[in-house]
């Protein structure tokens, strides 16, 4: 399991957590955050490869309630951003 | 002694198994070169004594955060005989990295597969077995909250302890880690707690969340009072009638001032803060409740968007909720966060919460002068004003503490504690108070009735007492805020601990229970005892948290504003409500 990423140069056109919208899955492909917090969302299961679905999300701009195999967390919209889905 | 040490992610219930293996016999202390204090006990195995300590949870070996540098210096400078590792058993699938890289380590391994009862609930099976086999790592599968498979632990670590040449677990590469628990997991492709589903449905709903939060935190508080009120009148009228009935006669005899130093001095003053005791307790063992259900992860959840408004997030305002227990582990609760500044931001506004110390004074003054039917909103007024003043001091400093951590937080399913767990917390409080009794409590109270009593001659209290005198001193300071002499004295001692202020006014008034009540009530408006309650609530805890941000911080700058800030605060507040609540009576 890898958890290095390819700085994306086109941004724009990739999938991000963020946009994932409550009820649907996605499989994550890349985590575009510095190595020590990489490590801190792979511990959580947040790591490309896996399925991660949302459950529902805050009101007013809160976090996103998320889950991961038998594994749920939240993830504040910002982080959700860094974090690329396959289209 | 051969030295055990436990591992393990956050939330793995390393705490449940250390209370089950040794009991209510930890002890915290210093290692060399930590900068934290551990909790260790000697525990039993088989037929030698062996050191057992709790190192902090952590996500990964290598990681760079201060509970990650602990763990590692830890096992680098102390020589540990065996590693037992904590595992979540129904979230294996993302802890496969940290199990390859605790078998890399040069230490003999012993997993424990924790929360069991959940992994079944979940349909999760695990061939422990043949996983062990297939490692080269003894396994026990268990449940540390319920003490299913708790009998194959100690054996185990025998085992390991005694090998004359510890077997090597087969760690080279992670992907055989990996294959060996696909091997031996099986977990449902659609495998979920229906219970925590649907009472999320409710508790995070948009926007019902955060009334049905408050109403659930109001209730708790409503609970705290309805049961704990008649308990502690009745623990205060049980020391009364030990004092007329057995102390006093017996000591009858005695030197005047002997008698005045151990009866109106000592007794008076531990008595009256002894019998809050069942009320603190009580708090805690319900703060308790709420934490161990994982109802605060939700309140994160629910109260993040408003906090980063503040520059705080989630966890702060779950600590600041800690802090209504105590501020002191609440403060220490924020090594979790890793940006500086978010976390003395945090460690700014902790102080403000409102601590069971202060919930004593607050319960005392507003029985003695608020009718029953107004006692829990004030009591609440409070609470609010305790959250106010921490989200003004966050507006003000949060330029200064900038916050630039991701904020991503486990949200465990919903569970219920055991009675076990219950009783063992409210025990856990009774010694804390004991020992804080011992420490700063008896010295307080004796010093108060020594300054009241001297120099030799004066009426006890008046103002020709030392501590009269230092209330004139103090007097122009605190005198346009309605606090008078007395209650001068109180805050002054208030000062080391707030279980001080109810004490010392036992102290000076040479009375408790019911006639410490009435006297009070003579003396004072409510505008003034609302006055002293806003001061007492926002100067500064106590001793301990002071000196817990000192350690937490090293920074003498930062222990400095942590004190001063709040005491001007205290006075703008106290005299502003004194000011304006006087002139509308007047009018």
């Amino acid at each position: 399991m890898s958890n290095t990423f390819q700085p994306d140069t086109n941004a724009t056109t990739l999938r991000t957590l963020e946009g994932l919208r409550v009820g649907e899955s996605a499989r994550i492909v890349a985590l575009n955050v510095e190595a020590d917090l990489s490590k801190r969302f792979s511990a959580l299961g947040l790591r490309p490869g896996n399925w991660v679905r949302v459950l529902r999300s805050a009101s007013l701009g809160g976090p996103m309630h998320l889950r991961i195999g038998t594994t749920e967390l939240i993830l504040r919209r910002h982080e959700a951003r860094s974090i690329a889905l396959a289209p | 002694m051969k030295r055990v040490a436990l591992l393990g992610m956050p939330n793995t219930g390393k705490s449940t198994l250390f209370n089950r293996l040794t009991g209510a016999h930890a002890k915290v202390g210093n290692w060399p070169g930590l900068t934290v204090e551990l909790l260790s006990a000697k525990l039993l195995v088989g037929d030698q004594m062996v050191q057992l300590v709790d190192l902090p949870g952590i996500y990964d070996m290598h990681g760079f955060s201060d509970d990650e540098k602990v763990v590692t210096t830890f096992l680098s400078t102390q020589t540990t005989d065996l590693l037992v590792v904590l595992l979540n058993t129904s979230q294996l699938d993302r802890q496969l990295n940290f199990v390859h890289q605790v078998m890399q380590q040069d230490i003999p391994v012993l997993f424990v597969m924790n929360m069991v009862d959940e992994a079944q609930k979940l349909g999760i099976h695990v061939d422990a077995k043949g996983l062990s086999a297939q490692l080269g790592v003894p396994i026990c599968l268990l449940s540390a909250k319920y003490g299913q498979g708790m009998e194959q632990l100690l054996p185990a670590m025998r085992q390991v302890l005694n090998a004359t040449s510890p077997s090597r677990p087969f760690a080279d590469d992670a992907s055989h880690v990996e294959k060996a628990f696909a091997q031996c997991i099986s977990v449902p492709s659609q495998a979920s707690h229906a219970l925590t589903e649907s009472l999320d449905r409710v508790l995070l709903h948009p926007w019902f969340g955060l009334p049905i939060f408050f109403a659930v935190m109001l209730l708790v508080f409503q609970g705290v009072f309805a049961i704990g009120k008649p308990l502690q009148d009745a623990t205060a009228w049980v020391l009364n009638e030990g004092r007329t009935l057995l102390l006093e006669p017996w000591m009858a005899t005695w030197p005047p001032v002997i008698q005045g130093l151990l009866l109106d001095g000592l007794y008076n003053g531990l008595s009256t803060v002894a019998s809050f005791v069942p009320l603190i307790v009580l708090f805690f063992v319900f703060m308790g409740i709420v934490e161990d259900t994982g109802y605060l992860s939700r309140a994160a959840y629910l109260m993040d968007a408003l906090m980063s408004r503040f520059g705080l997030d989630g966890r702060s305002f779950v600590m600041l909720l800690m802090g209504f227990g105590c501020n002191v582990p609440a403060l220490m609760g924020t090594r979790v966060i890793r940006s500086k500044g978010l976390r003395y931001l945090t460690m700014l506004v902790i102080p403000f919460s409102l601590c069971s110390a202060r919930m004593q004074v607050f319960v005392f003054f507003i029985a003695a002068l608020f009718t029953a039917t107004q006692a829990p909103w004030v009591l609440f007024s409070l609470y609010v004003m305790s959250l106010l003043m921490a989200m003004l001091t966050s507006v003000l400093f949060k330029n200064r503490y900038v916050n630039n951590d991701a904020f991503i937080l486990e949200m465990p399913p919903y569970r219920f504690p055991t009675a076990r767990q219950i009783a063992l917390r409210g025990w856990q409080e009774v010694r804390h108070f004991l020992h804080r009794a011992s420490r700063f409590i008896v010295i307080g109270v004796l010093l108060v009735w020594v300054l009241t009593n001297f120099p030799i001659g004066v009426n006890a209290g008046s103002i020709d007492s030392w501590a009269g005198q230092m209330g004139q001193f103090m007097a122009p300071i605190l005198s346009p805020l309605g606090i008078s002499a007395e209650l001068t004295i109180a805050l002054i001692f208030g000062f080391v601990a707030k279980e001080i202020v109810i004490g010392s006014l036992a102290v000076i008034h040479g009375q408790e229970g019911q006639l410490l009540v009435d006297t009070i009530t003579s003396h004072l408006s409510w505008i003034q005892a609302y006055s002293f309650m806003l001061f007492v609530l926002i100067y500064t805890p106590c001793v301990s948290t002071i000196a817990t941000i000192r350690n937490e911080t090293k920074s003498l700058w930062f222990t400095a504003l942590s004190v001063v800030w709040p005491l001007c605060v205290a006075w703008c507040v106290s005299f502003v409500f004194f000011e304006t609540a006087t002139y509308f009576v007047r009018a």
